[in-house]
């Protein structure tokens, strides 16, 4: 659970993204991609899930890439190489069903594109052709661009401002792209606004989409049932029945509320600490 | 004449409700002996039957009223690992109580007259808690040769790992949290049972040698086969019942719906009831709902009562409940308990349908009046709803307490391990193997949701099993 590497991959005014690579064998030799670790800063801490970025077999170790968003995520930015988590545990979930569809496209959004990378990879290795969209606000907040061009056959950069790549949405590049090929699957992960969009464009172009969803967890073994989400009407544990599912069948509106259950405790925390 | 029974001291219900201390302060030794002697001592003593590992009350009760404290905890540890925790949450007025001979024949529990065996046993065990007092290690050097994995650190997997390592053989056990003590940990909250009591069995155990690896999930971060392969002798889960069951009503997904495991980790298991000190949030309800009659109903009610008082809150918390209080599951003193601290109880009540505001929270829970009817398959009589009685009963917070099922993850991951219909393992009843050989199980993973002291008396038949069959291995 020491740290035994950190790296800033991006810092935006004042708010990082960072990346940990942490030791921990046993997670290393067994996590697939789409698989997660929930993780504690401290005995004070609040658990919470992370997804697997990568995993070094030989080294033994793991890696988490983060935005420091909330109060815990923003405790976690601050230990540094050497510092040890007070709990790791994984890996978690089932890993994303990996085969060959053919024609992928992954779409990625803000630090969800972290989440792409072990799934592009792994897809890229059973032989699929893999067209990768990327989306951020701006150039500065766009991460993982090298390693997901090697991993992918094709990749397309969006940014809200168009300070990179094209201006405009990954859905404004995920329609070309179907409008004009056939594609067998698409994979999703970033925030729920733009995973909703990618789901109604998919089904306007009848494409198989798997998303992976970022639902609140406190065990995350499937005993607390915080992180049940709705899926074509029924009641689904992200921990243990995904946190892959079929994006098709995700009730969006749902998941978007429940995982502002606590913003009134997470806006006091954050300024109490700040505070002192 | 006959004397009256010893009321054990608790703390005043208004003053308990601002904290999560023990409420119940058990007995001074006075006390104790006052008790111990309204034992008739019988010839027959029936009590002993209705204790399910068997303790000999008779005798225990024997050594308190000679003051022989120490022979009186010796004499529980026989056959109960863990007396100051049974002692505090066994269910006593359905088992030993009930079988006392002063129990009126015919009586659905024990009869206030009946000895309270188990504050008698709580304080023995507390004795020896104090005084460190250690159960017999008869370790033998031909057992540690051996290494046995135990899969889950609550009741079962603690009470195996004991029984293990006091005759010598080396014990891991995994356990999927950063913390210890499965259930008793993350589920019965500490106002039942203190954290110390707790740690003193645990520390214990590591004094005997047991070694804990926290979070480490088995299924996930490594199978069964290969602990076999990293050379563990035998197997023992203790997985417990930790999924919680719902009701499959509309709106249940609302936010501040919690099921009674959520709800009970958050503030047991990440003392959510100290935030923002301790990190982890739990919301507060000015109209709470508590759905369930069991143990865990009254442990999240009274738990949802005392984050009001804390909170500068009026007490507004009610129990619904299908059936009536003389159906509930729960133990009686945890129904008196709650009363006495101003949980409201609504009895023949079925929740129908959650209705929630703009952004998404419970507001209201729509139910239907219900009569009760034939008795059904658990022998209880059935709820009836009565026809056109809906009604709303306000509600920001809800926890559904209506009961948990064997926990999957392993399960899942071992498809050679053979399960029920209620996915429990299935195992042999007398040496609690499972269909892969040399794996065993016990707890709630096997009989479904059930006492400390039956996971406790499965993981004690397990452990004998494992013993005489490292015994014959030994020899080969």
């Amino acid at each position: 659970m020491k740290i035994i590497n950190k790296k800033i991959i991006n810092d935006v005014g004042g708010v990082k993204i960072i990346q940990l690579d942490i030791a921990s064998g046993d997670i290393a030799s067994k996590a697939l991609a789409g698989q997660f670790v929930m993780l504690m800063v401290n005995d004070k801490g609040e658990r919470i899930p992370l997804t697997l970025v990568n995993t070094d077999k030989s080294r033994g170790t793991v890696s988490l890439i983060f935005q420091e968003a909330g109060f815990t995520t923003q405790s976690l930015g601050k230990l540094n190489s050497g510092d040890a988590l007070y709990s790791l545990v994984g890996p978690l979930g089932h890993p994303t069903e990996i085969k060959r569809y053919g024609r992928v496209i992954l779409v990625g959004g803000g630090v969800g594109i972290a989440e792409i990378l072990p799934v592009a990879r792994a897809l890229k290795g059973a032989g699929n052709h893999i067209t990768t969209i990327l989306g951020s606000r701006n150039k500065e907040l766009l991460i993982l661009e090298t390693e997901l061009k090697s991993a992918s056959d094709q990749i397309y950069i969006m940014t809200d401002d168009g300070s990179y790549g094209r201006k405009g949405f990954t859905t404004d590049m995920l329609k070309e792209l179907l409008s004009k090929d056939k594609y067998d699957l698409i994979y999703s992960v970033g925030p729920i606004p733009m995973m909703k969009r990618v789901v109604l464009v998919s089904r306007e172009y009848n494409t198989k989409i798997l998303v992976s969803l970022n639902a609140l967890m406190v065990d995350a073994t499937g005993m607390c049932g915080c992180c049940r989400v709705s899926v074509f009407g029924e009641v689904k544990f992200s921990c243990v029945d995904g946190p892959d599912f079929d994006g098709a069948g995700v009730d969006w509106e749902e998941l978007e509320k429940r995982n502002k259950v606590y913003s009134v405790q997470e806006k006091h925390i954050c300024n109490l600490f700040s505070a002192s | 004449m006959k004397k009256e029974p010893i009321k054990v001291r608790e703390a005043p219900a208004e003053i308990r409700v601002g904290n999560f201390e023990e409420v119940v302060k058990g007995y001074s030794e006075e006390e104790a002996l006052l008790e111990a002697s309204r034992c008739l001592q019988c010839k027959n003593p029936v009590c002993i039957s209705g204790c399910p590992v068997g303790i000999d009350i008779k005798k225990f009760i024997y050594h308190i009223t000679q003051k022989d404290y120490q022979a009186a905890y010796f004499t529980i540890r026989e056959k109960n690992n863990f007396p100051s925790i049974c002692g505090r949450v066994c269910p006593a007025e359905y088992q030993c109580r009930k079988t006392c001979i002063f129990t009126k024949k015919g009586f659905p529990c024990a009869s206030e007259q009946a000895i309270n065996i188990h504050f008698l046993e709580c304080f023995a065990g507390d004795y020896g808690k104090n005084n460190n007092l250690g159960v017999p290690v008869e370790k033998k050097e031909e057992f540690s040769k051996f290494k046995v994995a135990v899969v889950g650190s609550g009741p079962a997997g603690l009470c195996c790992a004991g029984e293990l390592a006091r005759k010598g053989v080396k014990v891991d056990i995994f356990e999927s949290l950063h913390k210890t003590g499965g259930v008793l940990r993350y589920g019965i909250p500490p106002f039942r049972l203190p954290w110390d009591v707790l740690d003193f069995e645990i520390n214990y155990l590591k004094k005997l040698g047991v070694n804990f690896i926290t979070n480490f999930l088995i299924g996930k971060v490594k199978t069964i086969k290969e602990l076999f392969n990293q050379g563990y002798a035998k197997v023992f889960l203790g997985l417990g019942a930790g999924v919680p069951s719902f009701l499959g009503i509309k709106g249940e997904n609302l936010c501040n719906i919690y099921s009674v495991n959520e709800f009970l980790t958050r503030v047991n298991l990440m003392s959510a009831y100290r935030f923002p000190e301790f990190h982890t949030p739990v919301n507060i309800g000015k109209n709470v709902l508590i759905v369930g009659g069991g143990n865990t109903a009254m442990d999240s009610a009274r738990v949802a009562l005392r984050l009001q008082k804390i909170n500068g809150l009026p007490l507004n918390t009610t129990v619904i409940y299908r059936r009536t209080e003389i159906e509930m599951p729960a133990r009686r003193l945890e129904i008196e308990h709650a009363r006495e601290e101003g949980i409201k109880f609504e009895f023949l009540v079925q929740p129908k349908e959650f209705i929630g505001n703009e952004e998404g929270f419970v507001k209201r829970l729509v139910c239907l009046k219900a009569k009760l009817g034939e008795p059904d398959s658990s022998g209880r009589r059935r709820p009836v709803i009565i026809g056109g009685s809906e009604f709303e009963l306000d509600c920001d917070l809800c926890v559904i307490a209506v009961g948990l099922k064997a926990n999957q993850v392993l399960i899942n991951a071992t498809p050679e391990l053979k399960t029920d219909k209620y996915s429990d393992v299935i195992v042999d009843s007398e040496s609690m193997e499972s269909s892969i050989k040399g794996v065993f199980a016990g707890g709630d993973i096997v009989g479904g949701e059930g006492t400390v002291i039956e996971a406790m008396g499965m993981a004690k038949k397990a452990s004998r099993t494992i013993i005489d069959e490292l015994s014959k291995k030994g020899e080969e």
